[in-house]
């Protein structure tokens, strides 16, 4: 008797399974659809899109012709050169500015500290779009507009990393802290060789928080970048996506799929640090 | 792009140790040396553009105008009667509304579903995640083209299977819903690895309770234990889908430039960019500004109340 309601149990648990397996798919299949047209339109020939009918595979050879045009036609190696110098050199300014910051919170007692943190916090939820008009009016005024400067600037300062960095530092001892200070190691001594190493996971995760945002960002670009030379990834594609009639789908795709790939297949290689990174706004 | 939204507090430091700070002894000045470049940016980039944008928002400011007289309030008056701003907050309500119970309750299903399986659940995480991680502006391309009226694969798709054709992008009908479904599609992933960690964290004990009390049903579990647990844990991807949903940019730049017809598709953030610098009338993209910030502080506001609940718990 019982022996037959395990069984049944069992059952039931692998038809569940199956059923899972089943659903899973199908959502799989709808959500990996959009890449997959991207890919395999960057592979067919034009007379291709304009038939009335859908075929899953290119029926003519291309190779890989619309990705030389692209590489030939459009600055794309531009836009990626300036989207790895600007998120980079955001990044950088980040770090530096707030792994001190994040120190002095976590671990001393000084006037102002409560302040500070408060602001901090209120901070965290303004996104860029508030302060965008007076930083450009700001930009404008002394004449940086349309520069790497303009592109970087107001991300300089990444309150979110002082947060999150201030959490790790916390947690760092103190008595090894006090110990190195016995030793005569001046306080930035301390602080960039010795707790910062410990918290390489959290400074990892918030950079690739940083890199893809930034990689990503739109908005911002749009704003102050006027020059071709100096746009990034995503204005690059939108700009040319607009003025390059939209006949072109092999092209557009084969850059579309150009500028993505850097981001996607660092994720491939490091998807537990990217879903921390990016999830990290949500999770703690 | 997901969100630089509020972080989540990790759980109080449990260990507080006599309050016997090592750094207590420290001048005050080594302190401010650490923090002070921080503090000078978060004056120059935050508080000060904050001041300047509701101080612009009683101005007639326009760039490049010699003169700049203080209206008052005018700039809100005129707002409120002007329809398409109003059109414009609607439509960007109308397009929350559709991406956020949508990406919510996709984002819970695929958490429940993949964790409830024996192998496979990396591969699965990955998949679903992975247009989290693309351009969404290059992504943004390749949906205006997959959901094309009459040359895009979707539409072939459909009348290949005898069904009619729907061109999202050029119907002011179904606009909105064509955006929200690229929204979704890119959140869905980003709110199941929320749950994901919400569903993680659930004592396996309450389940082996349930079924000790003859709870063999997997939906009554799920309603009983999973789902009362997890609350405030949708609570929390509830906001900050809401706030992601809310500030709706790249893809209405990039697909419809606020089209079909007149402003279909406008939405907050788009309005006010094209007013600040396109038209670069400031002040008035100024006050639109400051109703944005207002609605946002409101969902960072519920997002702490939640948060705290959420410690407590």
């Amino acid at each position: 008797m019982s022996k037959t309601r395990q069984a049944g149990a069992g059952m039931r648990y692998t038809l569940g399974q199956f059923a899972s397996h089943a659903f899973l798919l199908a959502l799989a299949f709808i959500f990996m659809f959009p890449f997959y047209v991207m890919l395999v339109t960057s592979f067919r020939a034009p007379q291709e899109l304009f038939t009335p009918e859908f075929n899953w595979l290119p029926q003519v050879f291309t190779g890989a012709h619309y990705y030389i045009e692209s590489l030939t036609a459009t600055p794309v190696l531009t836009f990626m050169k300036n989207g790895v110098i600007i998120s980079l050199g955001i990044l950088l300014v980040q770090l530096l500015t707030a792994i001190p910051c994040a120190y002095a919170l976590a671990k001393f007692e000084f006037r102002g500290r409560k302040l500070l943190f408060a602001i901090v916090i209120f901070a965290l939820t303004v996104p860029i779009q508030v302060p965008a008009l007076p930083l450009f009016l700001g930009l404008n005024a002394i004449g940086a507009l349309d520069t790497y400067f303009a592109a970087m600037m107001p991300f300089f300062l990444s309150v979110f990393a002082i947060f999150l960095f201030r959490q790790s530092f916390k947690s760092y001892p103190d008595e090894i802290i006090h110990a190195a200070r016995l030793d005569g190691m001046s306080e930035w001594a301390i602080l960039w060789t010795i707790v910062v190493p410990g918290s390489v996971p959290a400074i990892a995760a918030f950079s690739v928080f940083s890199l893809t945002s930034h990689w990503n960002d739109l908005y911002w670009p749009m704003i102050v970048i006027r020059s071709n030379e100096l746009m990034t990834p995503p204005l690059g594609l939108a700009y040319f996506a607009d003025s390059e009639s939209g006949e072109n789908y092999g092209a557009l795709m084969a850059t579309a799929t150009i500028l993505t790939a850097p981001l996607m297949l660092a994720f491939l290689f490091a998807q537990r640090q990217f879903i921390r990174g990016i999830t990290m706004t949500g999770v703690k | 792009m997901p969100a630089d939204i509020a972080a989540f507090p990790g759980p109080a430091p449990v260990a507080v140790s006599p309050r016997r700070r090592h750094g207590a002894q420290i001048p005050g000045w080594v302190s401010w040396s650490l923090a002070g470049p921080s503090v000078v940016l978060l004056v120059l980039l935050m508080l000060l553009p904050i001041a300047a944008i509701v101080l612009l928002s009683f101005t007639d400011y326009r760039f490049g105008a010699l003169e700049v007289s203080f209206v008052g309030l005018d700039n809100y008056v005129d707002l409120n009667s002007d329809r398409a701003f109003w059109r414009a907050l609607g439509n960007t309500f109308t397009y929350v509304a559709m991406v956020v119970p949508a990406s919510v309750f996709l984002g819970l299903l695929l958490a429940v579903l993949i964790n409830g399986l024996t192998r496979g659940r990396k591969i699965y995480q990955l998949i679903f995640f992975l247009p989290v991680t693309a351009t969404l502006v290059a992504m943004a391309t390749v949906w205006k083209y997959l959901l094309h009226g009459t040359i895009g694969p979707f539409n072939l798709l459909l009348k290949s299977w005898g069904l009619p054709a729907i061109d999202f992008f050029s119907d002011p009908d179904l606009v909105l819903g064509g955006l929200a479904l690229i929204n979704i599609w890119s959140l869905a992933g980003f709110n199941m690895v929320l749950f994901i960690a919400g569903l993680t964290a659930i004592p396996e004990e309450l389940y082996d309770a349930a079924s000790v009390d003859g709870m063999e049903n997997p939906l009554d579990r799920f309603f009983s234990v999973t789902l009362p647990l997890l609350g405030p844990t949708t609570m929390f991807v509830i906001i900050t889908s809401t706030i992601t949903a809310f500030k709706v940019f790249d893809t209405v730049a990039v697909i419809t430039r606020g089209g079909p017809r007149r402003g279909a598709s406008d939405v907050l953030l788009y309005t006010t960019y094209l007013e600040g610098f396109t038209y670069f009338r400031m002040g008035s993209a100024a006050a639109m500004t400051v109703v944005f910030l207002a609605i946002i502080m409101i969902f960072a506001f519920l997002q702490a109340r939640v948060l705290d609940r959420k410690v407590h718990y």
